[in-house]
């Protein structure tokens, strides 16, 4: 029984476990995880073995014999309200260590970036000179060893992003939206996205990879579908990456996508989707943000709220032709969009590399 | 219960006769005997025990494979919403109700409670919360917001702004279908509410002013206790969650916005208000529990309760910091490193107080002569479980442990742990401890043992298995997960053992079905047992005792049978014996409160005032009257009827 919890707290390559902290921030949580649990199996193997050896020990075996009527021993009960207190107390003390050492600000040093969670989706906005404005969605760019400063807010799915810089001091509206929480268990634990306020979260990985995540909070009908990655790289691969993303789209040259990025602004995909660099023939540029920011859609690996995959043109095709019945909750519409339009627009997306 | 006719009786408002019935539905209808309802309180509850059990069953269905579409997650959201709900105010704190009733005004030696129709009022007030909740399934459906119902999600955003998905394209009336929902949880909790309030009141006076002469605040048993802690729990818990509601109702119903940041509240306000009320209510749901299992191990230790004094103030002491721990559910919300701090402090404290019961339980078992029934067994599992949802609640206060673990399935391990290893492990030991006293025959043994030993396999599968879930990333509360996390295995292996549960429930409802006319004969006392319950007949006249019992010791009972020696030891004295009488009198003219109409009726209203909500203009008004028409006039009617008829 022992062994198989200790199997099961040892668990290394699985994709989402909080028992194989991939970052300094969920190893110092791992770390004090170890010490209350021995001590929790420590208690566990004590109350459970007198509750057996007294099952066994004083098993009613006949005779007429009265137990002797003990009412109580203030001796013992002392000591089973002491112990257990500076037991506490030895847990308590780094607890609340850690609990400060977790909340102080990373140093200027770190990499910030601007999460806002929506219903059913995340988006990650790169703040700053560093940042060059690059906005994604579902999948959340990092270097690694670097803090990154997460400041988290959530948002209404149906109206527009007021951007990092709104400030409801001045009277500018504050957007309602639903209570996500950001949850990539092998970096760090949960931090909730709560409209009205923005909520800080650092965290940081120690080698590249892939980190997946979900929204660990209920917010509704796709709370299942509401996934996203950490992609950690080394520093000098996120810089080339950023650089990159920062550049303005630039689809192909193709009689195809020619005609779904005229799709883009006649099917209103153009009132809630940026498309940085995007100018329709009408002159009219997308650069809302209501929906995911789509300039390197083709860039991506998943999209929809990250259950479905760039990479397979049948999700993509299948996402355009009804999206709330892919993913219950989507406030994107079904557009009535033809097979052929279909055709046209998912060319154009996929050569927004 | 002599019926009188109505013209004998003219003194105050009478509309509609005395009831007269007693025997069939009307008898149980009008009835203020606190035996009568309890055991409707019990049935109503097992009852939606089992409702909530099979939606249980449905969402472990939906999650046995990854992927699965056989529930939509619209009816996923509304299943794991009303299992919540159901399982904590209409199975948890109803069951509690169950149990106080029938067993507390005997264990004091009262006739009944203080305000026997104000105990009516209460379980059909509670009936038509019940009804006016699942009344959803013919509306708009169910409330789908969990049973915590974050706002917004829960007021003004809702699951669907657009409704694409629940409106059919309509915005407007994916926003009805959602006002509709959340008005049953807001107006179906409130009316709850009501009756819970209503019997707190109630169960703390009769302790307070009803025990039999010479039983003092310390002599009363254990249960008593936990009782009287509970209800003043509830009396001060449930203004605030009755407040929260009304907040609530106001921001669905009329826009109102104390929870909509944009026109200047705050979401945090809703979960500092829920879990202000929900964290005492945990101790409300398994402070019962507490009570049952300590007056069940003395009786089968054949010692008094180990510790009684230590075992009272513990029991205070978890009610009281109850009231100082609920932001331990939002660590994750952003409070800050110093609310985080205080809150994970004053968690780890109420650790301190549960291991002093555990211990004192196993040194009442200590030294003592265990008969083990199938009552002692569940009583002596749910110490057991109860330790490990415990311990994990330890973890949960380590606040940088609890970041990974809030909201994952390592927390619904935790409270089923708590709630189900601790209230219905100790609530289904007081099933088979005290259904002797309540029909008068013994359930069977055997299946008892099967009930228990396949209940402890199904509950630690289904429930220990969790805890890897969560540690390993599996959040609560979704509808479906990919394959790939490590989690497919595990969540079929918690099915089973889901079924496995409901097979081991099915047998203790037979069981008790079965034992009702084929049990063995039980007589007063089959278990020999400590406590005043069982100096009266099995099952007890209307009138409880036909004397109220003159008590001088704490386990009264016990030492009415047995004596002291010189050399200070217990005899068992004769049966027959030394002052142990015992009641089978005939019916005699104790004076006892009559049957009334007006508490059931009174509580008809309620439900029709909270549909009017789902109308608007006229309609609505006309509903609102009709419906207050109904509850403030039967209350008045009763106010003017006397408690018992004249010539009694």
């Amino acid at each position: 029984m022992l062994g198989l919890v200790a199997a099961g707290c040892a668990t290394n390559g699985l994709p989402q476990s909080a028992m194989d902290p991939a970052g300094p921030v969920a190893r110092t949580e791992d770390q004090l995880w170890d010490l209350v649990f021995w001590i929790a199996v420590a208690v566990f193997v004590l109350v459970q073995g007198l509750i057996l050896y007294a099952v066994f020990k004083f098993r009613d075996r006949g005779g007429d014999d009265i137990p002797k009527q003990v009412a109580g021993n203030t001796r013992l009960e002392v000591i089973w309200t002491i112990i257990p207190t500076l037991i506490l107390v030895g847990i308590a003390v780094p607890t609340v260590q850690t609990i400060f050492e977790l909340a102080r600000a990373p140093g200027d040093e770190a990499l910030e970036v601007r999460v806002v969670g929506k219903q059913y989706w995340w988006a990650f906005e790169y703040l700053g000179d560093e940042g060059q404005g690059v906005i994604t969605a579902t999948e959340l760019h990092i270097p690694t060893n670097r803090p990154v400063a997460l400041q988290m807010q959530a948002l209404s799915a149906t109206q527009p992003d007021p951007g990092p810089d709104a400030d409801p001091a001045v009277g500018e509206p504050v957007s309602n939206g639903v209570i996500h929480s950001f949850w990539v268990p092998r970096l760090a634990g949960k931090q909730d996205a709560v409209a009205g306020h923005t909520r800080l979260l650092t965290i940081e990985a120690d080698e590249p990879g892939t980190y997946p995540g979900q929204c660990a909070e209920f917010c509704g009908l796709s709370h299942a579908r509401m996934r996203f990655s950490v992609i950690a790289h080394e520093p000098a691969e996120f810089e080339r990456w950023i650089a990159d993303q920062a550049k303005p789209a630039q689809p192909a040259n193709d009689g195809l996508v020619a005609q779904g990025q005229e799709l883009f602004s006649s099917q209103q995909c153009i009132s809630c989707h940026a498309i940085q660099g995007y100018e329709a023939a009408a002159g009219q540029a997308a650069d809302v943000r209501i929906g995911p920011n789509l300039t390197h859609f083709a860039s991506r690996q998943t999209f929809a709220g990250g259950f479905l995959d760039v990479d397979d043109p049948e999700q993509l095709k299948a996402w355009l032709r009804d999206p709330p019945g892919i993913k219950p909750g989507a406030q994107m519409p079904n557009l009535g969009l033809s097979d052929q339009q279909i055709e046209a627009l998912s060319a154009y997306l996929y050569s927004l590399e | 219960m002599t019926a009188v006719p109505a013209d004998s009786a003219s003194q105050g408002l009478r509309i509609l006769k005395r009831p007269k019935a007693e025997t069939g539905l009307w008898s149980w209808v009008t009835t203020t005997d606190h035996k009568k309802i309890g055991v409707m309180y019990f049935l109503a509850t097992m009852f939606f025990f089992v409702v909530a059990g099979i939606e249980a069953l449905l969402l472990r269905v939906q999650l046995a494979v990854p992927d699965n579409n056989f529930l939509s997650p619209d009816l996923y959201n509304q299943l794991y919403t009303m299992h919540g709900v159901t399982m904590v105010f209409f199975v948890g704190i109803p069951l509690g109700a169950a149990f106080f009733n029938y067993i507390m005004p005997l264990q004091i030696g009262a006739r009944d409670v203080a305000f026997p129709r104000l105990n009516a009022f209460s379980f059909w007030v509670f009936v038509a919360a019940g009804v006016f909740m699942y009344s959803g399934v013919l509306l708009n459906g169910l409330p789908n917001g969990g049973w915590f119902n974050y706002a917004p999600l829960s007021t003004t955003v809702g699951p669907d702004p657009s409704g694409y998905t629940l409106g059919g394209g309509s915005a407007e009336l994916a926003s009805q279908v959602h006002m509709g929902r959340m008005l049953l949880y807001s107006v179906g909790l409130q009316i709850a509410g009501i009756a819970t309030l209503a019997a707190a009141v109630n169960f703390i006076v009769t302790i307070l002013n009803m025990r039999a002469p010479g039983m003092t605040l310390m002599r009363m048993p254990i249960f008593v206790w936990m009782t009287l802690i509970v209800a003043f729990l509830l009396l001060f818990a449930l203004p605030v969650i009755g407040i929260a509601l009304w907040q609530l109702l106001f921001d669905v119903r009329f826009g109102a916005g104390f929870f909509n940041p944009s026109v200047g509240g705050d979401p945090m306000l809703w979960e500092h208000m829920f879990w202000l009320f929900g964290h005492p209510e945990v101790y409300i749901l398994i402070l019962p529990a507490f009570g049952i299992i300590s007056e069940i191990i003395p009786t089968f230790s054949r010692k008094p309760i180990f510790g009684y004094t230590a075992m009272v103030f513990a029991g205070i002491a978890i009610g009281f910091l109850g009231w100082g721990v609920w932001a331990h559910h939002m660590f994750a919300t952003g409070m800050g490193p110093v609310a985080n701090t205080a809150f994970g402090l004053t968690t780890m404290t109420i650790a301190v107080p549960t291991g002093v019961k555990i211990f004192n339980w196993i040194g009442t078992m200590w030294g003592g002569k265990l008969r083990l029934t199938t009552p002692m067994l569940f009583a002596i599992g749910t110490v057991a479980m109860f330790t490990i949802g415990g311990l994990s609640g330890v973890t949960h206060a380590v606040v940088p442990t609890n970041y990974q673990q809030t909201d994952s399935y390592y927390v619904v391990a935790h409270f089923h742990y708590v709630l189900f290893g601790g209230l219905v492990f100790g609530a289904i030991g007081g099933f088979y401890y005290w259904y002797p006293k309540v029909t008068g025959r013994l359930m069977n043994e055997t299946l008892g043992k099967i009930n228990f030993w396949t209940l402890i396999v199904g509950f630690n599968l289904t429930f220990g298995l969790m805890h890897f879930l969560g540690l390993w990333g599996m959040p609560r509360r979704i509808d479906t997960y990919a394959s790939g996390f490590g989690w497919d295995t595990l969540n079929l292996i918690i099915t089973v053992g889901a079924f496995i549960i409901a097979g081991s429930i099915l047998l203790l409802v037979i069981n008790m079905a079965v034992s009702v006319r084929r049990g063995k004969l039980a007589g007063d006392d089959p278990w020999d047992a400590r406590t005043l319950e069982w100096m009266t007949s099995s099952p007890p006249k209307h009138y409880n005792f036909r004397e109220i019992p003159q008590i001088s010791a704490r386990d009264e009972l016990w030492h009415r049978k047995h004596a002291v020696t010189e050399d200070g030891a217990y005899i068992r004295v004769p049966a027959g014996g030394a002052g142990l009488v015992v009641d089978h009198d005939h019916e005699s003219d104790i004076h006892m409160p009559d049957p009334s109409f007006y508490p059931a009726l009174s509580a008809v209203g309620m439900p029709i005032m909270g549909w009017a909500l789902f109308t608007s203009g006229a309609a609505m008004i006309v509903m609102l009257a009709v419906g207050s028409i109904i509850t403030v006039g039967s209350l008045f009617a009763w106010a003017f009827e006397p408690s018992a008829e004249e010539g009694h």
